[in-house]
């Protein structure tokens, strides 16, 4: 008896695995462009670089 | 004893779905309307997003409003599997489990939900929570089995979308939401009850109360005049705030002219007239419904460009 190497049942799970990873890969393109878009419209990003640094105070006027 | 058995019953082997079965369990053609409204919600409120977090919000919406439909395709699978329009979705059909069905809807509903809010803001996040809620209890495990009125108020639930793309870019809710909200709440009903006169479903034997079958065709018909007179102040008020403009208003006033002339024509026709001309009119006025919304929020749109290009500016209008 001779198995089919590639039966309906495959053809479904294949589609299935394929659609799955690039759903994952999709998502994963999106929480980056998110990750990039948030850092750049957040404003100059500072510390305080173990040192006391009075310029990033708030100012009083 | 062989490993091989040639007698196993393949009715017994478990479902092997495809991905494009998953895809169906979440309303494509919802989610595209979904996709429409979101993002005419998000381009006509008065500031503006990076275009990927917009990209974000508007997927993220469509995800959220897809995982309410697995949700109800798992609620309903009794009564679809019954109807013959329904009988060929996943679950009826036994390509997918149902318990595999709760579990994406649960799953990609907690997804949209976060990263709604993550990407965007708290409200925009808890509004699809609650358009989540709505449509699968509020909508699918109560109201669509007790009451005539389910299309109504399970309306809400389409009509989020909009509110929910202005709520991402503004964090806030304001009268032009409300507005847009309550074109498609206003809408829906006389689109679908258009539908189901034509669409003889077997609601009956399904056990759902739909209008035509609890309250008679007769009252159905009168039933889409009067929302249709309902709406029509509606989508002319929104041309009066702050997203609307000349644009809209000549776009509302014809659409809500002929929609409003085709309402009119379903309430006088009898159903030995309407059998007779096999549903013309009412299924006119079905499609006319569906351009009816898609030229307002396309109108919207246009308005929103304008307004960004500066364009009335240039030719004097409006100061």
């Amino acid at each position: 008896m001779t198995i089919r190497a590639t039966h309906e049942i495959h053809k479904r799970r294949f589609s299935r695995n394929l659609g799955v990873g690039v759903t994952l890969v999709a998502f994963i393109v999106l929480v980056f462009g998110l990750t990039i878009a948030k850092v750049q419209s957040g404003g100059t990003i500072q510390a305080y670089d173990h040192t006391y640094r009075p310029a990033l105070l708030p100012q009083d006027d | 004893m062989s490993d091989i058995r040639a007698d196993i019953d393949t009715a017994t082997v478990p479902a092997e779905p495809g991905f494009g079965d998953y895809v169906v369990l979440l309303k494509p053609r919802v989610m595209s309307l979904v996709v429409f409204t979101a993002l005419a919600g998000l381009l006509v409120a008065p500031v503006s997003l990076h275009p990927v977090e917009a990209l974000a919000a508007v997927i993220f919406i469509a995800l959220g409003a897809g995982a309410s439909g697995a949700l109800n395709m798992w609620w309903d699978a009794d009564i679809d599997r019954v109807m013959r329009r329904t009988a060929r979705r996943p679950i009826p059909a036994g390509r997918v489990e149902p318990g595999e069905a709760l579990g994406l809807g649960l799953a990609l509903s907690g997804i949209a939900v976060v990263m709604l809010g993550l990407a965007t803001n708290l409200l925009a996040a808890g509004l699809l929570a609650f358009t989540i809620f709505f449509y699968a209890v509020v909508y699918s495990m109560w109201l669509k089995r007790s009451t005539p009125q389910n299309i109504v108020i399970g309306g809400a639930a389409g009509a989020f979308p909009p509110m929910i793309g202005w709520a991402a870019v503004t964090g806030s809710v304001g009268i032009e939401a409300w507005l847009m909200f309550a074109l498609i709440f206003m809408w829906t009903p006389p689109h679908f009850w258009a539908l189901a006169l034509f669409m003889k479903e077997d609601y009956s034997n399904a056990r759902v109360p739909m209008l035509t079958v609890t309250h008679g065709r007769r009252v159905t018909r009168a039933h889409v005049l009067a929302y249709t007179v309902a709406l029509v102040p509606v989508a002319i008020a929104a041309g009066f705030t702050s997203i609307g403009g000349p644009v809209y208003l000549a776009a509302a006033v014809v659409m809500n002219a002929l929609f409003l002339r085709g309402a009119w024509a379903i309430w006088r026709r009898s159903e030995a007239q309407a059998e007779a001309d096999g549903y013309r009119t009412e299924k006119q006025v079905f499609k006319l419904s569906l351009y009816y919304l898609f030229v307002h929020f396309s109108a919207l749109m246009v308005e929103a460009a304008l307004r960004a290009t500066n364009a009335y500016a240039l030719i004097g209008f409006g100061g």
